[in-house]
């Protein structure tokens, strides 16, 4: 019985509460049942909240007894990656700085959620501060990859796709900086969406690089991304770069995949050097199967995105050494060495230096250089010009094509540690990711078979314009739709069993 | 700390041509902070109007404060500045434990305001252009107590007490081009200027810009420089001069320091100094060798301010009268000197003056008795003159009793006192200290005829045409009435009881 649940998608889990064949109860125990079963094995969680859960399915059960009206995930279990604030609830951002904090308010995220009754499950791992590309970087250890567990499940968002791959949950929220909600759905073949930057609201989301951060759905399918993208969208008076416009219609798309007609492009930029023979291959027969939908195929030249990784690495690291300067032992989280006789700025000091893993302090490091006067204009400024460039390339592409889709990452996912003393080598995990955080449009991740030399998933990436997230899941579902006929069954089935 | 021997201010200004800025910080009025929805009431429990966006908690975003946005554009076009048609916030980066970012939201290159002017009367009524460079918005730090130090300072301390109260309340900076040429009467110049832009900040109805609350703080910055000479010297920065009266003393004190180092050889180190009330020194503060880097960028969590040129115009027809040209005309209304207007300003009394006029006092009146009992009795309880508890309504109420000879000066300063002991409104104090004058011709006949009665040496003085005696006879009428007849009426019965006329 339980196993039966875990499979179910959101969509049918949703659906089966409403008819009255499941309880909001027994779906969240069987996903609590998972979670003990393997969540060792896999670490997806910082923190499991087992009674929130249960009150929050109870009620939901409570409702529809009462015959109220129920939202379309209502019941529905959910991993929420451990940067979103959440009353009452441990929230860590994967820091030791902030080790037993408990924040004294919900982010919008959170609230939207359990005003649409989805069952909140836990705090899912993630690299520190969302710094990182495999969650190794988290201060509570990494998490595994279930199609194997001595690789990396992606990151930051590492923890969110672990817990969907092992079925430990059908939903999870992520956050998208540079890569960290489509990398980790690429390597554990799942569905990973980054929205419109402002399309959802980061209040009450641990800032890391305010410009970029996007909080945006993880999912198993398409469709239960969309429904999940439609319950934490829309405009928020708390985030003033949240958008006032309607949301997209998601879902509507979702249920609609079609590329007849669509122009789909290819940029020159995306492959090459650096990118894994399976991936490419993979890729590849992802666009042979978008023309034989319908699809007209296009080739794009986007220079400006060679420069993507370095402008990156210049803005983010610049709005995090200052987003993270709040972190001084004053106010909340760890405080070290307040023996009555330090200074308070000793203090600060001692908790930072305890409190802040090595990749986060080199990039307070680098960003407190690239600020600096003298080179401010050399480094945070160019790099915003590029930014500009960037977008340019990406209008100039859109007047071309309705789509853009590339691999989502140049690798399937490496083993735990092969990377961690090369950051180098890490950040080029999110090379064709990063130029949507710097444009702010949208961009999906969805599995596109597995590589032949290592059998691990291959992602797809889908971009779209700005405003235009709707077109993702178009395409998406068209994408999927065929993939699934021709596997006979959804990638991730094909994952071993924990 | 050395003690500095200064040159005497004469001899300073011989040598030297003193130039400065002044930079003033105002806290606006609003409702609301900056950048969230607390409360910006003074005097609540220490972070009792906190939230996670003013606390800096993880995650929280800010949202501008659309009425500072107002009252920003509103002082900017007051000093005759451009308005910015786009302008973003920008992150001051430093670290301070009252700040709870560890970065305050400022503006840096795009201020809301930019290049303006404010002229400034002096006292003998001379009018001095003080150049404004920027007005711009931020945000008020939280407040340190330094607790088991000597002085309140952090030197010395053995714990410090925070308070984020204040941490958010929004801040319009305003800052000055270099003031050059005022001379000796820089001094001057810095406190009109302060006092002149107080006037307008409260004229316009953003802040009460009280400087014994902090709501209004300056610094001043100045240089010296050889007479004749164009370049501007090394100068120092004295932080937080609260009061009018420090400022001018401030600039006066640092006038003769920086001479004093200068004509002996030496030069003046680029650093922040504190003012000292008592004495009206200053002391070093924190050098700055080299700028300080505050790595300042634009502001990412929030969305450009874009002020339209319509709602622009709308606010500048919306501008009061300018402080400055309203006190002309005021002291022309009132017919007094440049020197009594002064005096009503300094006193506080101005508008309190118009009110009670507006309220139906005659001008002579409303200004006799703000200027006068009441200005007394603010001095004798240490209070300003608006926090007497007595309105100008109130004070119109006894000009009007007085002239309807209901009650004769004395009476009315009675009536002053007990309103302003809680009494009462004027007519309840005079009811319960029952002070009608006595208008019973009855009654006030047998007192004059009493008095004649027993005052027969100077009746008869009076008779024989010293009218002027008369006054004893009043005043002994007065003394058996307790001070509740109507001199002049009193005088009129006892000529006539006599039969004498006046002159």
């Amino acid at each position: 019985m339980s196993d039966s649940i875990i499979k179910l998608t959101a969509a049918e889990i949703a659906a089966k509460i409403a008819a009255g064949e499941l309880t909001a109860v027994e779906v969240t125990q069987a996903h609590l049942a998972r979670i003990e079963a393997v969540d060792e094995k896999v670490h997806a969680f910082l923190h499991v909240d087992r009674e929130g859960a249960l009150a929050q399915a109870r009620a939901v059960d409570e409702k529809r007894a009462k015959g109220e009206k129920l939202g379309p995930l209502a019941g529905v279990p959910l991993a929420l990656k451990d940067i979103f604030t959440t009353e009452g609830i441990p929230t860590t951002v994967g820091s030791k700085i902030l080790e037993g904090w408990i924040p004294p308010y919900d982010a919008t995220v959170t609230q939207r959620l359990k005003a649409a009754d989805v069952v909140i499950l836990g705090k899912t791992n993630m690299d520190e501060f969302a710094m990182g590309s495999s969650t190794e970087n988290s201060a509570y250890g990494p998490t595994g990859n279930p199609w194997d567990l001595t690789r990396i499940p992606g990151g930051s968002g590492g923890g969110s796709s672990a817990a969907l791959a092992s079925y430990e949950a059908p939903l999870a929220i992520g956050t998208d900086t540079g890569g960290s909600i489509r990398q980790p759905a690429a390597v554990t073949a799942t569905v990973g969406v980054k929205p419109t930057y402002g399309g959802v609201s980061r209040y009450g989301m641990v800032a890391f690089s305010s410009s970029l951060d996007q909080g945006g759905p993880c999912a198993r399918t398409v469709l239960d991304a969309a429904l999940l993208h439609e319950v934490i969208a829309g405009h928020d008076p708390l985030d003033s770069t949240s958008i006032d416009a309607p949301v997209p219609p998601v879902v509507e798309a979702a249920r609609n995949g079609s590329v007849a007609g669509m122009r789909v492009g290819i940029v020159k930029q995306f492959r090459g050097e650096g990118y894994q023979a399976g991936v490419v291959q993979r890729f590849d027969e992802s666009v042979a199967l978008l023309k034989e939908l319908g699809a007209e195929i296009v080739e794009l030249d986007c220079p400006s995105f060679d420069l993507a990784l370095s402008a990156y690495y210049l803005i983010a690291p610049s709005e995090c050494s200052s987003n993270l300067a709040r972190f001084d032992a004053m106010r909340y989280g760890l405080r070290v060495g307040d023996d009555g006789t330090k200074s308070a700025e000793d203090v600060t000091a001692l908790t930072r230096e305890a409190g802040f893993g090595d990749e986060v302090k080199r990039r307070i490091m680098l960003g407190t250089y690239a600020l600096s006067s003298g080179y401010y204009d050399a480094y945070y400024g160019s790099a915003q010009k590029v930014r500009t460039l960037i977008t340019r390339d990406f209008e100039k592409a859109f007047e071309q094509v309705d789509v853009i889709v590339s691999p989502t990452t140049p690798t399937t996912a490496f083993p735990i540690g092969e990377r961690a003393d090369d950051p180098m080598a890490m950040y080029l995990a999110d090379l064709c990711t990063i130029p949507t955080n710097l444009a702010g449009n949208a961009a999906m991740s969805l599995p596109c078979g597995l590589a032949p030399e290592d059998g691990l998933p291959v992602g797809l990436q889908i971009i779209a314009p700005a405003m235009k997230d709707d077109r993702l899941y178009k395409v998406g579902a068209a994408v999927e739709a065929a993939f699934v006929e021709r596997w006979g069954h959804p990638l991730l089935e094909e994952a071993p069993s924990l | 700390m050395t003690v500095t021997e200064l040159v005497s201010y004469e001899d300073a200004l011989a040598s030297y041509d003193p130039v400065m800025g002044l930079e003033v910080h105002v806290e606006l009025g609003t409702k609301t902070k900056m950048f969230c929805g607390c409360s910006t009431e003074l005097g609540a429990e220490p972070n009792s109007q906190t939230c996670p966006t003013c606390l800096g908690m993880p995650g929280s975003l800010p949202v501008v404060n659309a009425v500072a946005v107002e009252s920003a554009v509103k002082i900017g076009l007051a000093l005759h500045c451009e308005i910015a048609e786009w302008c973003r916030f920008a992150r001051k980066n430093y670290f301070y434990p009252d700040m709870p970012k560890n970065f305050q939201t400022s503006q840096y290159d795009e201020p809301i305001a930019f290049n303006g002017y404010l002229d400034v009367q002096l006292e003998d009524g001379e009018v001095f252009r003080v150049e404004i460079e920027r007005a711009h918005m931020e945000e008020d730090t939280g407040k340190s107590t330094h607790v088991g130090g000597a002085t309140g300072r952090i030197h010395g301390a053995s714990h410090s007490l925070l308070d984020y109260n204040r941490a958010g309340i929004p801040l319009i900076e305003i800052v000055t081009k270099p003031i050059e040429g005022a001379g000796a009467r820089a001094p001057e110049v810095a406190k009109a200027y302060v006092a002149e832009l107080r006037e307008l900040i409260r004229a316009l109805g953003v802040s009460e810009a009280r400087m014994e609350m902090g709501q209004m703080r300056c610094d001043v910055n100045l240089s010296l420089r050889p007479d004749g000479t164009e370049k501007f010297g090394t100068r120092s920065e004295t932080k937080n001069v609260n009061s009018l009266r420090s400022v001018e003393r401030a600039a006066r004190y640092e006038i003769q320091r920086h001479a004093a180092v200068l004509s002996s050889g030496g030069t003046i180190v680029q650093e922040t100094r504190h003012f000292h009330e008592e004495d009206g020194s200053t002391t070093s503060g924190r050098v700055k060798e080299e700028a300080e880097d505050y790595r300042y960028f634009p502001e990412p969590d929030l969305v450009p301010v874009a002020p339209t040129r319509e709602w622009v115009e709308e606010l500048r027809a919306t501008l009061p009268e300018l402080p400055r040209l309203r006190r002309n005309r005021l002291r022309e209304e009132w017919g007094v000197s440049e020197h009594d207007m002064q005096s009503i300003l300094n006193a506080g009394a101005v508008d309190l003056i118009v009110a009670t006029i507006e309220a139906g006092a005659p001008a002579d009146q409303a200004r006799k008795w703000w200027m006068g009992e009441l200005a007394r009795s603010a001095n004798e309880s240490g209070k300003a003159l608006d926090e007497l508890p007595i309105t100008p309504a109130q004070v119109a109420r006894v000009t009007a009793l007085v002239k309807e000879g209901s009650l004769n000066d004395k009476l009315a300063r009675q009536v002053i006192e007990g309103v302003l002991a809680g009494e009462g409104d004027p007519d309840a104090v005079v009811d319960k200290r029952g002070l009608k004058v006595v208008s019973d011709e009855g009654a006030l006949g047998a007192a004059v005829d009493e008095a004649i009665a027993a005052n027969a040496a100077i009746a008869d003085k009076i008779r024989g045409g010293k009218v002027a005696a008369a006054g004893a006879l009043v005043g002994a009428v007065m003394k058996t009435t307790r001070g509740q007849a109507d001199a002049a009426r009193v005088k009129e019965l006892i000529l006539q009881k006599l039969g004498v006329t006046e002159g």
